[in-house]
């Protein structure tokens, strides 16, 4: 195979790779020149369609295909929210274009709006990224300055305007209508859907909400066409009536117990062991692996054995995972106790609840307290099928909450038990000699005892 | 009758020039909420409950609208202003493999304090926090606007020592 050549990242190493200088002399605003200069809207809109390009923000939907649901002839305003609200553990691919070359991602928002007829732009990053917002800042007052953003850029006809808008540390607001609710200063709650934001989002009005990376690749595409994009990465899978293809280039995180963690691009496609064994220098210390998230936290979790998981949009589901998620593989050597990783990740859930839906904000409290009574040593076998009861019963999949936040909280559970029950087994049986096999009822008091 | 009684003000003329100058950017002055907290934040470490009224003046809200919206993120203090500086230890996932919750209580043994806590000095805010999209760096931490990237016990001290 030949050398994958990056894309996203090409040029994230060149000195001042932040500055409008920089971006222009590797060919930056190319693109929006191209466009402007003679296309319309909906020639965008069919290239990016034509590439096949999904989100990257998580949820891998059809982006041009999301711009399509737009009400057609609206007489306006539609908004554009841009989700840099990256939170999602494990995952920072976000934050590298915004601190590395935010005109890129700025490109790809304009030329995004202008296929959405959009002419405001909230550009909503999560509060913990101070490098990336002064660039993303200091790199739209350049695009200001040099004609590409405000009234009739390039003598176009087309104006546009881009605001940041800073989160305050809140899982939540990344979910799109909770970032639609947080820009409106309300509460982050996200919102019954339908109606989906595309009919009525920000401020009641048509809205698309993409991701950063998604925004940088339609820069690519208007670049170099649909047909060069569509030539990287995995068609549909004939056995999956519903997977529509993993196209082109994808930037994967890798971290825990890898020798050289990064952010790293490739074709999608690649699988858990070439990541770590290609890009990441394989295990750190010579360890045996021992399980991995495959795309953030929610995800869920991959055995050893199952490493040979391609990071596309329909591998990890064939593994029982929740999908690809934002494809930030997390990997956990033969040290590690899915027991504490299952607390780490029920305490993840449980601080991240907006509480608005009950399943959802009872049901990752408990998992915590349950997983607090196991590591305590007052876990019983019974807790594991309470726990697995909690799995399956919250989320927008069995239909009990608003938002895929459940769902999140719901896999690790499911998948940590499901497929490492034994350590479970024997850690309970090991730490609660007397009592492991018990089945009445814990008395309150107990329980509030241990936290 | 007795004139109204004066109260002080919280919010000085500069943060409410910064605050007014959002007002334009969105269809609506509630949109401000968010930006409006930061202002008062950044300037005072904290969110007075009279800064609330005043916020609430000038986007035309309740302030219990104001509150409420606050009161959902954990990130706005109100009581007291944080430390000088304020510092969030990652405990998510990949931190968490790296070894940070032994960091973080490191950190607190020897400052006295609990997670979430200000020293006595009021220099130092330390919280935990969740995934700082730095993974990476695993252990991190974000010192105001400083990022310190895999943390062992020595560079923890020798931030503590820095203070
Ligand atoms: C709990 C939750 C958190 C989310 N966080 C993010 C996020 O931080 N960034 C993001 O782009 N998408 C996030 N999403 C997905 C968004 O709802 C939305 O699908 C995405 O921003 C759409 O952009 P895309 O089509 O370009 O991927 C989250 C979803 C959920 C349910
Ligand atoms: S599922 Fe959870 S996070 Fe999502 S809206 Fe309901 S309570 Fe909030
Ligand atoms: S898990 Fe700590 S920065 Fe992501």
């Amino acid at each position: 195979m030949a050398e994958f050549e990056p894309i996203l990242l090409a040029n994230i190493a060149k000195p001042d790779s932040h500055t409008r200088r920089v971006y222009e002399s590797t060919g930056g605003y190319a693109a929006l020149r191209k466009v402007l200069g003679g296309q319309t809207p909906n020639d965008v809109k069919e290239t990016v369609k034509a590439s096949g390009l999904r989100g990257r923000g998580g949820a891998g939907f059809p982006t041009g295909l999301k711009w399509t649901f737009l009400p057609k002839d609206h007489p306006g305003p539609i908004y554009f929210c841009l989700n840099a609200d990256e939170s999602e553990p494990g995952t920072f691919n976000n934050r590298y274009l915004m601190e590395l070359d935010p005109h890129q991602v700025i490109e790809g928002l304009i030329l995004s709006c202008f296929a959405t007829s959009a002419s405001t732009a909230y550009f909503y990053m999560r509060y913990e990224y101070p490098l990336a917002w002064k660039r993303v800042q200091q790199a739209v007052d350049e695009c200001y300055e040099a004609g590409y953003l405000g009234k009739n850029i390039l003598g176009s006809g087309y104006s546009l305007d881009i605001f940041l808008h800073r989160g305050a540390a809140a899982y939540i607001c990344g979910e799109e209508t909770g970032l639609i609710e947080s820009i409106e200063g309300r509460r982050a709650w996200p919102r019954i859907k339908p109606p989906f934001p595309a009919v009525e989002g920000l401020f009641r009005k048509p809205t698309v909400v993409n991701n950063v990376e998604t925004v940088a690749c339609v820069r690519h595409i208007m670049d170099r066409g649909a047909d060069w994009f569509k030539s990287m990465g995995v068609p549909p899978d004939p056995k999956n009536p519903r997977d529509a293809g993993s196209y082109g280039p994808k930037l994967y995180c890798l971290s825990g117990h890898v020798n050289k963690p990064g952010c790293y691009e490739a074709p999608l496609g690649l699988t858990v062991n070439q990541l770590i064994d290609q890009y990441g220098g394989g295990m750190r210390g010579g360890k045996k692996p021992k399980a991995a998230i495959p795309g953030g936290i929610s995800m869920g979790l991959l055995k050893a054995s199952e490493f040979d998981c391609p990071l596309d949009f329909n591998g990890p589901g064939k593994y029982a995972c929740l999908g690809l998620g934002t494809a930030a593989v997390v990997v956990m050597d033969e040290t590690v106790s899915m027991v504490d990783f299952l607390h780490n990740s029920c305490q993840f859930f449980a601080h991240e609840s907006c509480g608005q839906c009950t399943p959802c904000r009872e049901g990752t409290a408990w998992s915590l307290r349950l997983m607090k009574r196991i590591l305590a040593g007052k876990g019983r076998l019974k807790d594991l099928d309470l726990l697995l009861e909690i799995g399956d019963t919250i989320g927008i999949m069995p239909g009990t909450t608003i938002c895929g936040l459940a769902d999140g909280a719901a896999w690790p559970i499911k998948n940590a038990i499901r497929k490492f029950r034994g350590d479970f087994e024997d850690h309970i049986k090991r730490t609660n000699p007397e009592g492991w096999m018990r089945t009445d009822p814990v008395p309150a008091l107990d329980l509030v005892e241990i936290h | 009758m007795n004139p109204a009684p004066v109260r002080k003000r919280v919010l000085t003329d500069e943060m409410v020039a910064k605050i007014k100058a959002y007002i334009p950017r969105y269809p609506s002055k509630q949109a401000v909420t968010l930006p409006a907290l930061h202002v008062v934040n950044e300037a005072l470490r904290h969110v007075p409950l009279g800064a609330i009224v005043e916020i609430a003046e000038i986007l035309e809200l309740s302030p219990a609208q104001v509150q409420d919206t606050l009161s959902f993120y954990g990130f706005f203090k109100q009581d007291k202003p944080h430390g000088e500086v304020r510092a969030w230890v990652c405990r998510s996932v990949s931190c968490y493999l790296m070894g940070a919750d032994a960091l973080l209580n490191r950190m607190c043994d020897r400052l006295h304090i609990h997670p979430g806590d200000t020293t006595s000095d009021g220099k130092l805010t330390l919280e935990y926090a969740e995934c700082l999209g730095a993974c990476e760096h695993a252990p991190c931490m974000l010192a105001g606007e400083t990022l310190h990237t895999s943390l062992t016990p020595e560079k923890a001290d020798a931030f503590l020592d820095n203070l």
